[in-house]
Order: structure tokens, then C-alpha cells, then sequence
């Protein structure tokens, strides 16, 4: 970035957005080039959400937009007049965890946990629009989320236990995904 | 010590049980905080400006224009921080911003304080830097043939940072037994952490003169003693709290320039001070694996048995010493754990590029010689005739023996891994069986369970242990301890819940805070378990006798027949009569006053007693085997491997759901490292690192990730906790190499370096089909001149663990 010459003279002109979000309305002001990710996280105190590169390669930041899984680090917040956010402090209800908040937990499926809020949010809409998908269709829509901690696998399993679950059935994990074959 | 006390294992409440973490709900809600999630009022934000040459002379250094920038608060140059310090005492060879010369690109040269970051990336331009370039070095084998100019003026001789000779019984004699011997030539690429947490720190300074720093570290005892030194601070006014690790694998181990930076600034300015690197900075922090070139000259029987081995090692060590003198030692110390080796000799060089600095990485410094040695097993029984998982079984390391470098192994359950992943992946019908284009492959590891010596020398404990038992019923365990993922804080809760009958979530856990806790060593070494663990039964027993002896008196019942379980504690016989843990918490307070108990944990003393025998030894080592399937496409080269099978010897295992989770994430890492991880920068343009990306640095996604089919090894060995060995390590080291030997069961060509990249395997296969050898890898080892061997008898001839003079050789 070149440095601004006449930095005394600059008046920092702030962007004022109206948008929901984790269903509340929020009106915030921050200096129009913020991304979504960083008026999350600096201007709400929503530091739930993560960043790995702020380049949109690790899919650490995904948020919902309008129910939509996007990167935050590349969504300029300025954008979002009133379009509808959720971040990973909105997914339980009240007290109460969603199945796949329980099931990561149950699972060991946040080893760091740094990773875990974009994967959250991301399975999320995965469920709503495919309640009971196959393990290679869950590959596919994580393939843009790195974990480096778990190898993925307890977050297959973890997302499969939430789908069963959420269909009503009284699911439990596989004893071979929580003690090994044997 | 705890040792493998506590109940039977079939009497256990807690442990083996598959308890949620601690931490799992704030994990889950978004609720943790990490470094960067900390916020104080009035806090400044640094960036740094880093090298933008490779080697070269600062001619010219002048930020008197961003001093002036308005927004700045303070510029630091290195002159402000002239101490230099190092993960090591043996190689404190860096200073947090450079001094006089620039060793890499993305060295610090200076640091900004500003009140937003991006006043304070604007400044950076501002700053005039001149540099003289000097030479770059960006191989190992050119730092063999430059040794003007010197990276560093220490070391042993131009730009050889280190040089190891270790020679275990007379090798040659060893080789004289063999009916054949075989030198295979390998080479391991470095690769890198890639934690998702961005490095993070914030540093605040009180009017009281204590400083706290807030940092994603590992270590956060060894960083607070570094701190301390080179801010010419007592170690009393220093506080370091590790904030919860967004992954580590041994990148956040080493005390880095940037917390150092922070902690200054925060001191000058009297402001709160953050930091954040980018992704680009930290692929150039480093300190992840080291690119290891080996020789490996193995003599052996008929039978696969191994009568003397001659193991070489050079390590491309980047810019600075960091851990890399143990990264060293590991290259060669722990070969003899697996199978009996007669004889061994062991050689190691590390030298110094100009490139980001080595350390060590989950498996520090084992992954290399294990992929070494483990392709050449395979080699070793193709040669003989025998099947390799056969020839592996029969040469074991026996349990409870010494390895011919004088490492104690307790139990060693490497036999019954064997076993479990040949049954479950059908080897016997498969192994040399599959059509081509498909294969499969069997490799094993040994692991150690915490080093057996601090890194810096003194006798206190490894790892200690503090618990507080209040009127609530509610007991807090205080422990030095780093949560990285692994679970560690949960371990703590589990243990001590297991000696006092209570639920883990009765519990309350605070760690990682040097004002606050008593010292553990760090996350690394795979230590944490088995030396907080020990503690924590040690602290955790204590408490219980102060209970035992409230209760007992009150309710009449002998103190060996009370029973700590589900919240009570009661009469094994009469099981009605008894009260709960809280009414008994009040017993104890009112007979003893506030109740507080210690644990301490330190390994014992290792059995050599030889300069450098402190490298290797540790309190129990686990044991992998892995078979990998791979499939690999003749017209690509492209290998994809559907399933792993791994057997993990893990003594006794605390958690198994987390246990199994190290497990897949270990498979998952040495995947990474076999198929496409590599850290490679462009030697004709300055050295810069060709892809400093999350994209473009390849690693597994999800749809790269394979299946695996974990199976857990429980013998309890009794230096552990409940018996427990190490998990978080151990189960990659064998993923590499089977997956090397599975592709030369699947389409005949070894490839004998990592990563396994498809035009490599394209080049091994047309190689083949022409005629010549199909084998991709290196095919010299340099020469570098070597001191004389420290020469040590071994176990079985009588030895006594000390060095001699040499005996002459054999005629
Ligand atoms: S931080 Fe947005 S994708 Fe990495
Ligand atoms: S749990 Fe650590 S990166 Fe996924």
C-alpha cells in the first residue's frame, strides 16, 4: 500500500451500513475499504469468526450472507446494506446448541477449534439444502475449508451424526469413530 | 512420580471414556479467544519491515520519515534490542530486528508502532534501507562448497552450523557380520506448519514495571525466560500467558521476533501493542522441517536382521540455529527403536542457507530417517525374498531392553500394530497381488513420549502441578500447560476427576499463565500428557489422602477401604454409607484449613551417560505401523491413496475419541508431506519462497484426505499415567514411507524422496520403461569433513554408557 501524502488532511470518511445481524439489526460506521470479516470482528466484537490468510484461501472467515456461505475476508462490508448476516455466535438458540455445534463437540471434531466456526457455518447450509448428504458430497462442500488439526475425518463423522439427528433420528456416534476398529 | 498407579484399568471411571473437552462448548460457539481476538483500550498496532534481500549488509538504515508520519508512534530499529537470544542456548544467534546484516528475506530490519495498521503499513515505505548483497546460499550443497561469506560467525566452520559423530560398537565389525549390505541414498523436502491461527501477540507494560504478554505459543515458560533476557527485564516482571493455540505442530515453539518487538514497543510507548502476522510473514517465521539428504548403509542377514547400520544426515537449517540442534540429534537418535540394530553410527550435519530457518515440526526431526530407514526395509526384504511386515515382526526391539545407543524402552508394542494393520487391510492376499496401477504398503515407527531433558540444563521438574479444593465442591487444577488442540487442558480435568471420583466438568482448568501456574515445559516432544499427567495424579493423590484421612475418621471406615466415585465418597463394603465429595471437601478444610496440594513430574535419568546421550532418552516411546493403499495413474503420475490402516501403541489411552482424532490428524499431515507439501524457494530471484500461500502451498483438502482405519494399541507402560503414551506425534512418521512403498507395489518404481510429486513418478516410470533404473531420489551424499566418532560400546558388549577411546578397528 503507498502511503497517503497528506495524512493530517485526511478526513476519514466512514461508511454507515444498516444490516442484520444473528438476526438483530445492527448500524454500524467503519472506513468504507473494511471487509465484512474485519467490521465482524473489530467493529461488532464478533471475534468468533477467524481469519487464516484474508485472502480467501482457507476458508477459516466463511460467514452467511442471505443464508449463503461466502468468505468475509473478501466482501467488502459496504456491500451488505441490508443483507442478513450469521457468524458462528448465532448458530445456537439461546442456550440451546445446533446438532452440529453438539456433534463437533461430541466428536472432537474442533481439535484448535480455529478452523471449526467457517466449517460450522458451511455444513450448515449444506444441511439445509441436502438434510441427508453422502460423505462425498460433504467432501465437497468442506473442500474450500482447511482444517490442519483433524484430518477432516471427525468433521465428516460429526456432520453425518447432525444430519441423523436432525432428521429425528436418535443417532450415536459409530463406536468405531470414537474407540477405533478393533 | 505417578507412574501407572491408580485403579485397574477395568475400575476406571473416567479414563478410556470418551468425555467432551473443556473447552469443546467455546470452541464450538466461537466463544475462545485467541491472540488475536484480545482488544485494549488505547492499543497500537506494529508491522514490521523485513528483509527484501537474502544476504546482505545494511549500508543504510533511516526511519526518521515514518518517525514523523502522523499516527506513528515509535519506530524500532534493532540497535534498541541488541541482545541476541535463540530457542537454544547453544545457538542464541538472533536478535528480534536485524543488527548491521540481513540473513533472509523476510529477516526483520525494523518495526512500527501505530495507532491503526494501516498508518502503520503506510509507514513502512518510509523507511530508507540499504542494502550491500552478499552471496546467497540456497542448498545444502552449496553451503558445503561457499564457506565465504559466513552466515553466522559461529558454528563450526564456514557455513557448517553443527557436526555430530556418534558410533555405537564398532560398525565396521558390524558390517564384516553381514551377508549383504545395501547404501540407500534419500532425501526428505522441508515442509511447513500452515496452523490456521495467524501468529498473534499483544504486549502491555503497567506503570508496576511487570510487563504481559499475550501470545499464540507453545512454550510459553522457555519464551518467558527469553523475554526476560533480552529485555534486560528480571524473569519477576515478566508474564507470559499463552493464549489458546490455533493449531502448532511445532511452529509456535520457538521464541520469535515479533513478541519480542511487541513486548519492547509496549514498554516504550506504554501502550498496549498488538500484533498480527500476515500469512506471507509467517511462511517466512518458519521453523518447520527441515529438508534432510541421508545415507543409510545398512548391513543385514538373510533374515532381515540388521548387524550394523551407518546412518548419514544433512540438514538444511535456513538462516538461524532456532531448535535445529536437536532437529540434529533427531535425524539419526531414534533409528534403534524399532528393530535390533547391532551396530550404529551415526553422522549429522546441519548447515546454514539463507532461507527461512528449520525446526522442528510434528515428528521433529524423525520423519526424514524414519522415511530413510522405513524404504529401505522394504528394499531390504524385496531383496531377500520376505515378506517385509514377516521380516519387520521378527527383529523387534524386545520391551523393557536398551537400544544400542542406550535408550530405555519400557513397553513396545509394535509387534501387535503389525499385526492389526496386515489383518485389517487383507495384506497377505494383496501385497504383490494387485493389478498394476494399484498398490499397497506397509511402514513403522517408534516415537518418544517427552524428552528426557529441559533445553536448558537444571534439575527442577518438567512439569508441575498446583490444585485448589474450595467449599463449592469445585477443584481447579493450575498447570504451565499449552492447550494447541491436542486436548492437553483436558487431560488435566480427566485425571484428576479419575483420583477423586468427580465429573471433569466439576473441575475448573487454568493453564499456560507464567504468573499463574507452575511450570510446565511446553507443548513438544509429545511430553505433555505423560509429565502433566503424572503430576496431576501426584497433586491430585495428595488431596485425596487429606480427604481420606477427614473422612475416614469421621465416618469410622478403615482409609483403604474409601471409595472416590460418582461425586461420593464411601465405604467400598457399605457403599450406603458415605457423603458426598463436597461434605467431605468441608471435613478436610475444617481439620487441615484451605485445601491446596502439589505434584511434580521429572523422567528419570537417562541411561547413557555419554556428551549428547541427553537427546533420544524419554520416559516411554509408542509405536506405529501403518499399510497405505495407493492407486497411481501410469499416464499421470498422479497418486491418490483411498485408505490408510494404523495401529497406534498408546499405552493406555486417556480419551480414545481424541486419541483417535491425533491419530487422523497425524495420517493426515504425513499425507500432506508425502504427496505435496514442500517449502522450495526460487534460488534465482532472491530467494523468495516460490508459493507463500494457503492456495498455492499445496496441502490436503478434504477431497484429497484418505480413509483411515485407526486401531489403538493399549499396553500400559508403567512410566506413564494410568500407563499412557504419547499419541500426537508418533502416528505420522510411518504414513510417508508406507505410502512410498506402497507405490512401488502398485507400479515399480521407488521414489525415494518426498514429496512424491507426480512428475516424479512420471519420470521414474519412463526411466523404467526404457530400461533403466525406476527410482527417482537423489543418488550422492556430499562430502563434509567429520570429527572422530564419540565412541560408545553398546548395551550388549558390556558397556556401561560412557564414551571410550576408540578400540582398533578389526584388520
Ligand atoms: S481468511 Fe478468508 S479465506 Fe482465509
Ligand atoms: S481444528 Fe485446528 S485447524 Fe481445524
Amino acid at each position: 500500500m503507498k502511503p497517503t501524502k497528506k495524512r493530517n488532511n485526511r478526513k476519514p470518511e466512514k461508511a454507515q451500513v444498516c444490516l442484520r445481524v444473528n438476526g438483530e439489526p445492527v448500524e454500524v460506521a467503519f472506513a468504507p475499504h473494511k471487509t465484512l470479516l474485519e467490521v465482524l470482528r473489530e467493529d461488532l466484537a464478533l471475534t468468533g469468526t477467524k481469519h487464516g490468510c484474508e485472502l480467501g484461501e482457507c476458508g477459516c472467515c466463511a460467514v452467511l450472507v442471505d443464508g449463503r456461505p461466502v468468505l468475509s475476508c473478501l466482501v467488502l462490508a459496504v456491500t451488505l446494506e441490508g443483507h442478513e448476516v450469521v457468524t458462528v455466535e448465532g448458530m445456537a438458540e439461546g442456550a440451546k446448541l445446533h446438532p452440529l455445534q453438539e456433534a463437533f463437540a461430541e466428536l472432537g471434531a474442533a481439535q484448535c477449534g480455529y478452523c471449526t466456526p467457517g466449517f460450522l457455518l458451511t455444513a450448515k447450509v449444506l444441511l439445509e439444502e441436502t438434510p441427508q448428504p453422502s460423505r462425498e458430497r460433504i467432501k465437497k462442500a468442506l473442500a474450500g475449508n482447511i482444517c490442519r488439526c483433524t484430518g477432516y475425518i471427525k468433521i465428516f463423522q460429526a456432520v453425518e451424526l447432525a444430519a441423523a439427528r436432525m432428521a429425528g433420528k436418535p443417532a450415536e456416534p459409530s463406536k468405531e469413530s470414537i474407540y477405533g476398529w478393533r | 512420580m505417578g507412574g501407572a498407579n491408580g485403579a485397574e484399568q477395568k475400575d476406571l471411571r473416567v479414563i478410556g471414556k470418551p468425555h467432551r473437552k473443556v473447552d469443546a462448548a467455546s470452541k464450538v460457539t466461537g466463544q475462545t479467544k485467541y491472540a488475536d481476538d484480545l482488544v485494549f483500550p488505547r492499543m497500537l498496532y506494529t508491522k514490521i519491515l523485513r528483509s527484501t534481500v537474502p544476504h546482505g549488509r545494511i549500508l543504510k538504515l533511516d526511519a526518521s520519515k515514518a518517525e514523523s508520519y502522523p499516527g506513528v508512534k515509535l519506530v524500532l530499529l534493532g540497535k534498541d534490542l541488541p541482545i541476541p537470544y535463540g530457542a537454544l542456548p547453544v545457538s542464541e544467534d538472533e536478535h528480534p530486528l536485524a543488527i548491521g546484516k540481513v540473513r533472509m528475506m523476510g529477516d526483520p530490519v525494523a518495526a512500527v508502532a501505530a495507532v491503526d495498521e494501516d498508518v502503520a503499513t503506510e509507514a513502512l515505505d518510509l523507511i530508507d534501507v540499504e542494502y550491500e548483497l552478499l552471496p546467497a546460499i540456497s542448498s545444502i550443497q552449496a553451503a558445503l562448497d561457499t564457506p565465504e561469506p559466513r552466515i553466522h560467525e559461529y558454528g563450526e566452520f564456514g557455513n557448517i552450523h553443527r557436526r555430530q559423530v556418534y558410533e555405537f560398537g564398532d560398525v565396521e565389525a558390524g558390517f564384516a557380520e553381514a551377508d549383504f549390505i545395501r547404501e540407500d541414498i534419500t532425501f526428505y523436502e522441508g515442509s511447513t506448519h500452515l496452523a490456521l491461527e495467524q501468529h498473534a501477540s499483544v504486549a502491555q507494560f503497567g506503570h508496576d514495571g511487570k510487563l504481559t504478554l499475550w501470545t499464540c505459543t507453545q512454550d510459553p515458560h522457555y519464551l518467558h525466560r527469553s523475554l526476560a533476557k533480552v529485555l534486560g527485564l528480571p524473569q519477576n516482571r515478566v508474564r507470559v500467558i499463552a493464549t489458546t493455540n490455533g493449531g502448532g505442530f511445532g511452529g509456535k515453539c520457538d521464541p520469535f521476533a515479533h513478541e519480542i518487538i511487541v513486548s519492547k514497543l509496549a514498554m516504550m510507548t506504554g501502550r498496549p501493542v498488538k500484533i498480527c502476522l500476515t500469512r506471507e510473514e509467517i511462511f517466512y517465521c518458519h521453523r518447520g522441517r527441515h529438508p534432510v539428504l541421508m545415507s543409510t548403509k545398512t548391513g543385514f542377514k538373510k533374515d532381515g536382521a540388521i548387524t550394523a547400520m551407518h546412518h548419514r544426515t544433512i540438514l538444511d537449517g535456513g538462516a538461524y540455529g532456532g531448535h535445529g540442534v536437536a532437529s540434529t540429534f533427531y535425524t539419526g537418535v531414534l533409528q534403534p527403536t524399532t528393530y535390533q540394530i547391532k551396530r550404529y553410527k551415526f553422522e549429522a550435519v546441519r548447515v546454514f542457507t539463507n532461507k527461512a530457518p528449520c525446526g522442528p515440526k510434528r515428528g521433529h526431526g524423525t520423519p526424514q530417517p524414519r522415511f530413510a530407514q522405513e524404504i529401505q526395509m522394504d528394499k531390504i526384504a524385496e531383496q531377500l525374498g520376505l515378506d517385509p511386515a514377516e521380516m519387520r515382526r521378527k527383529h523387534l526391539v524386545p520391551p523393557n531392553s536398551l537400544t544400542v545407543n542406550w535408550l530405555r524402552i519400557g513397553t513396545m508394542g509394535l509387534g501387535k500394530c503389525i499385526d492389526k494393520v496386515v489383518e485389517g487391510s487383507n495384506w497377505r492376499e494383496r501385497f504383490r497381488k494387485l493389478p498394476y496401477g494399484k498398490g499397497i504398503g506397509l511402514a513403522c515407527s517408534g516415537y518418544m513420549t517427552g524428552a528426557g531433558t529441559p533445553i536448558y540444563w537444571n534439575g527442577m521438574p518438567h512439569s508441575g502441578v498446583q490444585l485448589k479444593l474450595d467449599r463449592s465442591g469445585g477443584v481447579t487444577v493450575f498447570c504451565g500447560s499449552t492447550d494447541i488442540g491436542q486436548g492437553s487442558d483436558s487431560i488435566l480435568a480427566y485425571i484428576v476427576a479419575e483420583v477423586l471420583g468427580i465429573d471433569p466438568f466439576d473441575i475448573r482448568v487454568v493453564t499456560a499463565d507464567t504468573d499463574l501456574t507452575p511450570v510446565d515445559l511446553g507443548s513438544y516432544s509429545s511430553r505433555v500428557t505423560l509429565m502433566t499427567g503424572n503430576a496431576a495424579i501426584q497433586a491430585a493423590e495428595r488431596a485425596k489422602q487429606m480427604l481420606i484421612q477427614a473422612v475416614s475418621a469421621k465416618l469410622g471406615v478403615p482409609a483403604d477401604r474409601l471409595l472416590f466415585a460418582d461425586r461420593r465418597v464411601s465405604d467400598r463394603e457399605n457403599p450406603e454409607k458415605g457423603m458426598t465429595f463436597v461434605e467431605a471437601v468441608w471435613l478436610a478444610e475444617t481439620q487441615f484449613g484451605t485445601l491446596g496440594t502439589v505434584g511434580s513430574y521429572k523422567p528419570a535419568a537417562a541411561p547413557g551417560k555419554f556428551k549428547g546421550a541427553g537427546v533420544g532418552p524419554s520416559p516411554a516411546y509408542s509405536y506405529s505401523a501403518a499399510v497405505a493403499e495407493v492407486e497411481v495413474n501410469p499416464e499421470t503420475g498422479i497418486v491418490v491413496v483411498p485408505r490408510v490402516w494404523i495401529a497406534h501403541d498408546i499405552g493406555q489411552c486417556i480419551n480414545p475419541v481424541l486419541a483417535i482424532g491425533q491419530i487422523e490428524g497425524s495420517v493426515y499431515m504425513g499425507l500432506g508431506e508425502a504427496l505435496m507439501e514442500e517449502m522450495t524457494y526460487r534460488g534465482n530471484r532472491k530467494m523468495v519462497h516460490k508459493f507463500p500461500s494457503f492456495l498455492e502451498y499445496k496441502s490436503p483438502t478434504t477431497m484429497e484426505m484418505c480413509d483411515v482405519i485407526s486401531y489403538l494399541i493399549e499396553d500400559r507402560d508403567s512410566n506413564g499415567p494410568f500407563g499412557a503414551k504419547e499419541a500426537g506425534q508418533g502416528p505420522q512418521l510411518p504414513v510417508p514411507p508406507a505410502i512410498a512403498n506402497a507405490i512401488y507395489d502398485a507400479v515399480g518404481v521407488r521414489i525415494d524422496e518426498v514429496p512424491i510429486t507426480p512428475d516424479k513418478v512420471l519420470k521414474a516410470i519412463r526411466a523404467k520403461a526404457k530400461g533403466q533404473e525406476g527410482r527417482y531420489g537423489p543418488t550422492v551424499f556430499p562430502h563434509c569433513d567429520m570429527p572422530a566418532s564419540i565412541f560408545v560400546p553398546t548395551p550388549e558388549e558390556g558397556g556401561d554408557g560412557k564414551a571410550v577411546e576408540r578400540q582398533p578397528v578389526l584388520a
